[in-house]
């Protein structure tokens, strides 16, 4: 049945959870620049995510064969947002400089 | 159990250091990360959108901070009951099994009624799937879309998890009934793992 190995600590785990948790949302409160928070934010996302893959998952515990199953959609999903990039600067967005309006050409 | 399913069991010896025991975990994997590519097509096209638009509204300065992290947590505390019930059913203990999964897929639905609360309170403050009061107006429609969905795959595991409460009442093979367990044991914590990737992007970013 289920491989002779310890069962991880589960509440330990809940309790990083938690803690990540408090974190991420005492995060968007910090006085700093955006990017800055969203680096923070999305480690903190990773993290969580992370540790219910490889324990409560069980992943940790598994063949290597499920490992690379289920760490084949981070990789699409970098090409995805990749994809995107050209996309998404299609509108200019605001930053530092102020974005005057093109001027409406005649047809 | 059908003759077939008599024949072969569920958990066979593996064939090589690849192959693994539980054929069925290994199509609930597969299932996982082909769904993970679907909410990660969303919200990367959402990504797209609020990056190159002028003037998205601000997340938290509309939607509840608060009542979403009791949300967070209560997804957060199912996965670790689901965990003790599949804990529960490896140690033959059928009244634990069935009281964590119970435990497992009222945290389900308690979220999901919370979903459903707070979609009602911003439909009445003005945000819609096709516009709202304060800017962009794929706000709205990525919000609801976005969170939606997820909402579904709640309600549908909900639904798997009862279904898995009347198999372990049932239960004759304790073997078998782990490997089922465990299988919807995955899908619930990738739905709590899709939540946490949902709650940081949507939300808090």
């Amino acid at each position: 049945m289920a491989e002779a190995h310890k069962s991880p600590n589960y509440m330990a785990i809940f309790g990083w959870l938690f803690v990540l948790t408090v974190i991420e949302i005492g995060v968007i409160y910090l006085p700093v620049v955006k990017l800055v928070i969203a680096i923070l934010l999305i480690s903190c996302a990773v993290s969580k995510a992370s540790l219910v893959a490889m324990y409560f998952m069980h992943l940790r515990f598994e063949r290597l064969t499920l490992g690379l199953i289920a760490v084949t959609p981070l990789l699409l999903g970098a090409l995805l947002v990749f994809l995107l990039v050209p996309d998404s600067s299609a509108v200019p967005h605001r930053t530092a400089e102020t974005v005057k309006p093109a001027a409406v050409e005649k047809h | 159990m059908s003759q077939i399913a008599a024949v072969h069991p569920a958990i066979e010896p593996a064939e090589s250091p690849l192959t693994p025991e539980s054929w069925g975990k290994l199509g609930m994997w597969i299932f996982l990360v082909g769904d993970a590519m679907g909410f990660a097509t969303l919200l990367s096209g959402y990504g797209a959108m609020r990056y190159g638009s002028a003037d998205w509204p601000s997340p938290y300065d509309h939607l509840g901070i608060a009542l979403t992290a009791l949300m967070t947590f209560l997804l957060i505390c199912s996965s670790v009951t689901m965990v003790k019930g599949l804990e529960a059913v490896r140690l033959e203990s059928k009244e634990r099994a069935v009281l964590f999964l119970v435990l497992t897929l009222l945290g389900g639905a308690a979220f999901v009624g919370l979903q459903a609360y707070e979609w009602t309170k911003l439909v009445s403050e003005g945000l819609k799937i096709y516009g709202n009061p304060w800017g962009a107006s794929l706000f709205g429609t990525t919000f609801f879309i976005i969170t939606g969905f997820h909402g579904l795959h709640v309600t549908g595991g909900v639904v798997y998890l009862s279904c898995m409460v009347a198999v372990v009442v049932r239960v004759r093979d304790w073997q078998w009934t782990y490997n089922v367990v465990e299988i919807s044991g995955l899908y619930w914590h990738f739905v709590d793992l899709v939540w946490i990737m949902v709650f940081t992007f949507i939300y808090l970013l």
